[in-house]
């Protein structure tokens, strides 16, 4: 087996304040040649204390050895469950770099932006289309938020029927953000002990006149399909509740079912995880939001339609929720995922959604009677394995760290909660039968150092820059900012 | 792991020490140990009322996020303050000084169907 971790010079980089030297520039200005002029003192802000003064070549080695000690997706395999931390392609970035699109002010007249609203207008289209919702809004900011107004919007249209619930069901199979969400928009959570795939009989024995909403993800976090959907959607709808669904695992669904076909009424999509957009280093994400035209006039506006001839903003509905964002939401992200959209094209999303999940079942298969495989049933694109069989008093954490040795990025970890000790593969399509293998080796390998050597799982990571952190102290005494000592 | 015998427990790994019609209220030595280094507790405010069942407090670890239940119904008539500021007493002393909330009880009896050690042993072991 060729392990792709190796240890090699990594170059130590002190903060950018001690760095420091007094006087040094990043800039040279010409001999003054004109009268000096002092500012009023009123305009000058006081001296900062231990404000670093840098050379550019300071700062680029700086940035540059940092990057050094990085690993992203362009560096390998990193298959972080629910992240779908698939390749980007380049021509994305490429296309986002376009100066006519780039370089845009939002506040741009509409007939000076018909190409930018115009790929505004294809991406809603094309979104509505593959999910198979009537309508769909661009604004929120990323998956979260997407949740927050896809509730805001369920909120608005029980508020629009006089329909006075408090109380919104989440399985307990749902993504960690939705209890979150629903509380945000001001609903009680009802958890839904799931255990697998939800069934008809575990929602009606919570379904009342009290209940909103139905919060779903599907497939879920142990990466099966909700086999109940229709069923559950139809009792819900029965029942005057509306259902939700989190679709940040669109990737297993992409271009062979739409889950607006399945009677769920609301679905946000992570254009940062489906859709190809770069993302793991904090954002931006993009997270625009689908919904049943019963539910049309409540999204947050303006959208962008079309006469035919031209684009412009849409005049914002009475009965619109508001705005999520200022200006369009994170246009940039916008772009990449239509990019994404129309280079793929049709056949090409389906067969990403194959991949996808064909590459996790070989996963599963290479690794089951191995390590412990809690729901046997054959799963979407992700599967979750828990650390049971693990020997040598060893945990998920020690096998995650003991995988940045092999080179790879660790698979999500104590995720789903229903899973004890849960490492939850995500391996995404865009990876080859070869890489595959190397992980499933490495994950084998592991096992046997368990059972074996056991120590080499409680020391790991040991060819990293730095060993295991202190998670401890860095959430009980975080250091947030730096402090000039002594 | 350690169970007192003095104790009584919930499904949810609660501990309760009824005295009279108070009863005092932590987490049991195997939910600290599954959570991993607490590193925040959040306990309500004194005169808070509880419900039997329902969340009072969240305690956070390195690990995960979990409330934490009310295994009874009642007023909360005192909180330990050192845990906000030292919650990792509850690790290192999860059945004494790492105690949560003080509840004065709706109904003295109420920890009576609660499970004693014995019970809670065995709910441990077939939960896996």
């Amino acid at each position: 087996m060729t392990i792709i971790g190796t240890s090699g010079l990594v170059l130590n980089e002190k903060l950018l304040f001690e760095h420091s030297a007094p006087g040094r520039k990043g800039y040279s200005l010409p001999k003054l040649d004109v009268p000096k002029t002092e500012l009023a003192a009123e305009l000058c802000r006081e001296e900062i204390s231990g404000f670093p003064e840098l050379s550019e070549v300071d700062v680029v080695r700086h940035f540059t050895r940092l990057s050094t000690w990085n690993y992203g997706v362009d560096s390998g395999f990193y298959p972080l469950g629910s992240c779908t931390m698939k390749y980007n392609p380049k021509v994305n970035e490429v296309v986002a770099r376009l100066p006519g699109l780039a370089d845009i002010h939002p506040a741009t007249p509409a007939h000076l932006t018909q190409g930018m609203l115009g790929l505004m207008y294809r991406l809603q289209e094309s979104l509505a289309e593959i999910s198979g919702f009537a309508k769909v809004t661009l604004q929120p900011a990323a998956g979260a938020q997407g949740e927050m107004t896809g509730m805001l919007v369920i909120r608005a249209w029980h508020e629009a029927r006089g329909s006075k619930r408090t109380k919104v069901l989440i399985p307990a199979t749902a993504h960690g953000t939705n209890p979150a969400s629903a509380a945000l928009a001001g609903y009680d959570v009802v958890p839904i002990s799931s255990d697998g795939v939800l069934t008809l009989e575990e929602v009606e024995a919570h379904m009342n006149d009290d209940v909103a909403a139905l919060m779903v993800t599907n497939p879920n976090t142990l990466g099966l399909f909700e086999t109940n959907i229709e069923a559950i959607c139809k009792l819900v709808h029965e029942r005057g509740g509306l259902v939700y669904c989190d679709g940040a695992n669109l990737n297993a669904l992409m271009g062979i079912a739409r889950p607006g076909d399945m009677g769920l009424d609301v679905m946000h999509f992570n254009l940062h995880k489906t859709f190809s957009t770069p993302h793991g280093g904090g954002g931006p994400g993009s997270g625009p939001v689908g919904v049943t035209a019963a539910l049309a006039p409540y999204l947050p506006g303006p959208g962008v339609e079309c006469d035919g001839k031209s684009y412009r903003l849409e005049s914002v509905n009475e009965s619109s929720i508001g705005r999520m964002m200022a200006f369009h939401g994170n246009v940039g992200i916008m772009v990449r995922a239509y990019a994404y959209i129309r280079s793929m094209g049709p056949t090409g999303l389906k067969h990403a959604t194959e991949m996808a999940v064909l590459n996790a079942n070989y996963v599963r298969a290479r690794l089951e009677g191995v390590y412990d495989l809690p729901y046997k049933n054959r799963s979407l694109h992700e599967v979750v394995f828990s650390d049971k069989d693990l020997e040598g008093g060893c945990h998920t954490l020690d096998l995650a760290k003991r995988l940045i040795d092999y080179g790879y990025h660790p698979p999500t970890i104590y995720f789903p909660l229903v899973v004890k000790g849960a490492i939850m593969i995500e391996p995404t399509e865009t990876e080859s039968q070869e890489v595959l293998d190397e992980f499933c080796d490495a994950m084998i390998a592991i096992a046997g150092e368990a059972r074996d050597n056991p120590e080499l799982l409680h020391d790991a990571p040991i060819r990293s820059k730095v060993r295991r952190l202190d998670e401890t102290a860095a959430a009980r005494k975080p250091k947030l900012k730096w402090e000039e000592v002594g | 792991m350690d169970f007192p015998e003095e104790l009584k427990y919930t499904e949810e790994h609660e501990w309760v020490m009824v005295e009279a019609d108070l009863a005092i209220v932590g987490i049991s030595d195997f939910a600290q140990e599954a959570l991993g280094d607490v590193v925040f507790a959040e306990l309500p405010e004194v005169g808070t009322v509880l419900e039997a069942g329902k969340a009072f407090g969240v305690v956070e670890s390195v690990k995960a996020v979990s409330d934490v239940y009310a295994p009874v119904s009642g007023t909360v008539e005192e909180i330990n303050t050192d845990l906000l500021d030292a919650p990792e007493i509850i690790n290192t002393s999860p059945y004494e000084d790492g105690w949560m909330i003080k509840i004065r009880m709706a109904d003295a009896k109420a920890a009576d169907n609660l499970m004693d050690a014995e019970a809670y042993q065995a709910h441990i072991d077939e939960e896996g």
